[in-house]
């Protein structure tokens, strides 16, 4: 067992998929002799080649649709976005072309377009968007977003593996923060579909995925410290299609639920959460579903800006407290 | 790596209708771009510039070059540029402690602090800001050089783009739109070899940035980037065609990007004696120095002057902006819209 970063998951997943199956490559902005912006391919083209890990041009629409063509053909494409923010130039591709395929031509699909996602890094706002509310509105894409080291790894084996279009959403933030010891010689896999709670607990709910996990783990260490609360965390994983069965049993366990994302309020995924939730466990709530969430601004670059506009811990912390006391 | 390029089209031994003083002007203008960028670069090191440094070392020459060629002030000639534009910026009129104050993310900067480097405009001086997502701002100008013909306002537009850049498909619409409404808007093509660490023979297919843009059907030519005075009689030329009404017009500049894509990169791709080669060799600055001081429009003793009252003016805007604040955490909330004047709070941080 040794220590792995959530980058270092995610790059060996993305390589034990390279060495078991020859039908994967990889393409991307600076993904090959650079090894991308962020040093998830770093040492790929020496090891597989330049003929499957293809640096591109700057051409996200290209990149996805080309992924898509190879996928139909049989291949195993895994498409980086340098930064996530650039997927907006591929939305035609992927919302069109590559989510519809299926459907209306039974045409299989399947690729995994991926890219480094948030912010909490002073990034300023086309290098720390969360894009997955406008994925979300989309039948026919999966929406994975791993928080954990070892789900990074888990994950990206199983968008790869998976016969449908997954865009595969990961933390900047994470990628060197969080470690995690991971077996060695072992199949790391994570069922694409399946929450996993995080923390157990009695009192409340926080439901949450990606960089907003953390904080919301260190909230309910808080609240247990200071408070005596016993908060349940759940963290989805997967975000398209939902685990209901997962998010039902945690309502219907505390009764009160709290939902925290790091993307923007309005037609963010915890007013889909709400909804479900009051469609199938209404009776079991005991107060109002409350979001903790980003204000519905564009992302901003000066620190007092961004620290304000993100949610914080400080702020799951009280509304926890709020929402406990109701 | 045998470089792609050569110089291909030389300035005239004449200084480009250029006065004196203009001449002294273009060079205060490189040589406030380097020493500015230098005194990033410093600030960067010290954590003191919030996010990335973009730097355009080796570069300055073209950005320079080609504003300056502008018809400059309130409600004249209009430019775009690109985060290596420093240099074009400076020229269009903005002041070092406005980059000093946006890259440090200031309450006071252009942006409030919103937007990083030189992303940012001036409706009335003439220039508007990119964004990161490159080619986007072709269509932009288009929309610029559509509204000087529809009002018959004898403008000119300018919008710049990287080897990268002209891979996106803004790009081409962009530029097909614009040739085809034959709208007064020069686009200037900067072949700097490196798109992040990506090589030309990566990016495109052709040797020239002007032979792809050919098929649009305008006018495309390939001009020394690092010779400044080239760089500006070929763009003179163009915004003069252009604010005429006969259309688009693309001037492809070659230069050299010396720095990394930003300063965490180490360029570790690019071939070492490549650098030192157009280092020594093609300095634009060094370029356009031997050639006023070798001409006789210029003495070493006005160019050192120049150098110090540059260094200056940049300790003068650096004291001036380091120790300002930064914005009021609150005032993120507004100006998303016209109307209302701000977003809503949200409930949790009334707790």
């Amino acid at each position: 067992m040794a220590d792995v970063t959530y980058l270092e998951a995610l790059r060996q997943g993305l390589w034990e998929e390279m060495e078991r199956d020859d039908r994967v490559f990889i393409l991307g902005e600076d993904v090959g002799l650079y090894g991308g912006a962020f040093k998830v391919t770093e040492g790929f083209v020496k090891r597989f080649g330049e003929a499957r890990v293809i640096d591109t041009p700057i051409s996200e629409a290209a990149i996805v649709g080309a992924a898509a063509g190879a996928a139909h053909m049989g291949m195993r494409p895994v498409a980086e976005m340098q930064f996530i923010d650039f997927i907006s130039c591929a939305y035609d591709m992927l919302t069109n072309y590559v989510a519809t395929a299926r459907y209306r031509a039974g045409l299989p699909t399947p690729l995994v377009v991926r890219g480094p996602c948030g912010g909490y890094v002073r990034g300023g706002p086309f290098h720390s968007q969360n894009v997955e509310a406008a994925f979300f509105h989309t039948p026919g894409l999966k929406i994975v977003y791993p928080a954990t080291a070892r789900d990074a790894k888990g994950l990206i084996k199983a968008s790869i593996r998976d016969d449908d279009p997954v865009i595969y959403l990961e933390h900047k933030w994470l990628y060197r923060r969080i470690k995690e010891q991971l077996p060695e010689g072992e199949e790391v896999l994570t069922p694409i579909g399946e929450a996993r709670l995080a923390r157990a607990g009695r009192d409340l709910s926080i439901i949450t995925y990606g960089a907003t996990l953390w904080k919301s783990l260190e909230a309910a260490d808080q609240l247990e410290r200071d408070d005596g609360l016993a908060v349940e965390v759940l963290d989805l994983r997967t975000l398209l299609p939902l685990d209901d069965a997962a998010i039902m049993r945690t309502v219907k366990h505390t009764n009160k639920v709290l939902i925290v994302h790091e993307d923007t309020r309005t037609g963010g995924l915890a007013g889909e959460i709400a909804a479900r939730i009051n469609e199938q466990a209404f009776e079991w709530l005991d107060g109002p579903i409350m979001r903790v969430t980003a204000h519905d601004v564009p992302l901003p670059y000066a620190p007092t800006l961004e620290d304000f506009v993100l949610p914080q811990t400080d702020d799951i912390v009280k509304a926890a407290r709020w929402l406990a006391a109701y | 790596m045998a470089s792609r390029t050569a110089p291909t089209t030389q300035s005239s031994p004449v200084a480009a209708g250029l006065s004196r003083d203009q001449l002294l002007e273009i060079y205060r203008f490189l040589r406030l771009t380097r020493t500015l960028e230098e005194r990033l670069t410093a600030l960067y090191r010290q954590t003191k510039v919030v996010g990335g440094l973009v730097r355009s070392l080796g570069q300055e020459g073209e950005s320079v070059g080609s504003a300056f060629a502008l018809e400059r002030g309130q409600h004249r000639d209009f430019l775009s540029p690109l985060t290596r534009n420093l240099g074009a910026m400076l020229v269009m009129g903005v002041e070092p402690v406005q980059i000093l104050r946006q890259y440090m993310a200031k309450a006071g900067s252009p942006t409030r602090g919103r937007e990083m480097n030189i992303h940012f405009g001036d409706l009335e001086r003439g220039y508007l800001g990119q964004i990161s997502h490159l080619g986007d701002m072709i269509p932009v100008m288009a929309g610029i050089a559509l509204t000087f013909k529809m009002r018959g306002e004898p403008r000119a537009g300018l919008v710049y783009i990287g080897d990268g850049g002209m891979s996106t498909g803004a790009f081409h619409e962009g530029i097909n739109f614009a040739a085809v409404q034959r709208l007064p808007l020069v686009v200037v093509g900067e072949y700097n070899h490196w798109a992040y660490s990506t090589p030309p023979a990566r990016q495109f297919a052709v040797a020239r940035l002007a032979d792809r843009v050919k098929g649009y059907g305008i006018p495309a030519v390939t001009v020394d980037g690092n010779d400044v005075l080239a760089v500006y009689e070929a763009t003179k030329y163009a915004v003069e065609r252009a604010r005429s009404g006969k259309g688009v017009h693309f001037i492809e500049v070659t230069t050299y990007r010396r720095k990394g894509h930003a300063e965490h990169d180490d360029q570790h791709y690019v071939p070492k004696q490549e650098l030192e080669r157009w280092a020594r060799e093609n300095d634009p600055i060094d370029r356009y120095v031997k050639r006023v001081v070798d001409s006789g429009w210029a003495d070493d003793a006005d160019l050192k002057d120049i150098d110090a009252r540059v260094a200056v003016e940049i300790d003068a805007a650096t004291d001036a902006c380091e120790g300002e604040p930064l914005p009021a955490p609150e005032s993120s909330l507004a100006a998303v819209y016209a109307s209302p004047a701000a977003a809503e709070r949200l409930w949790f941080r009334g707790l």
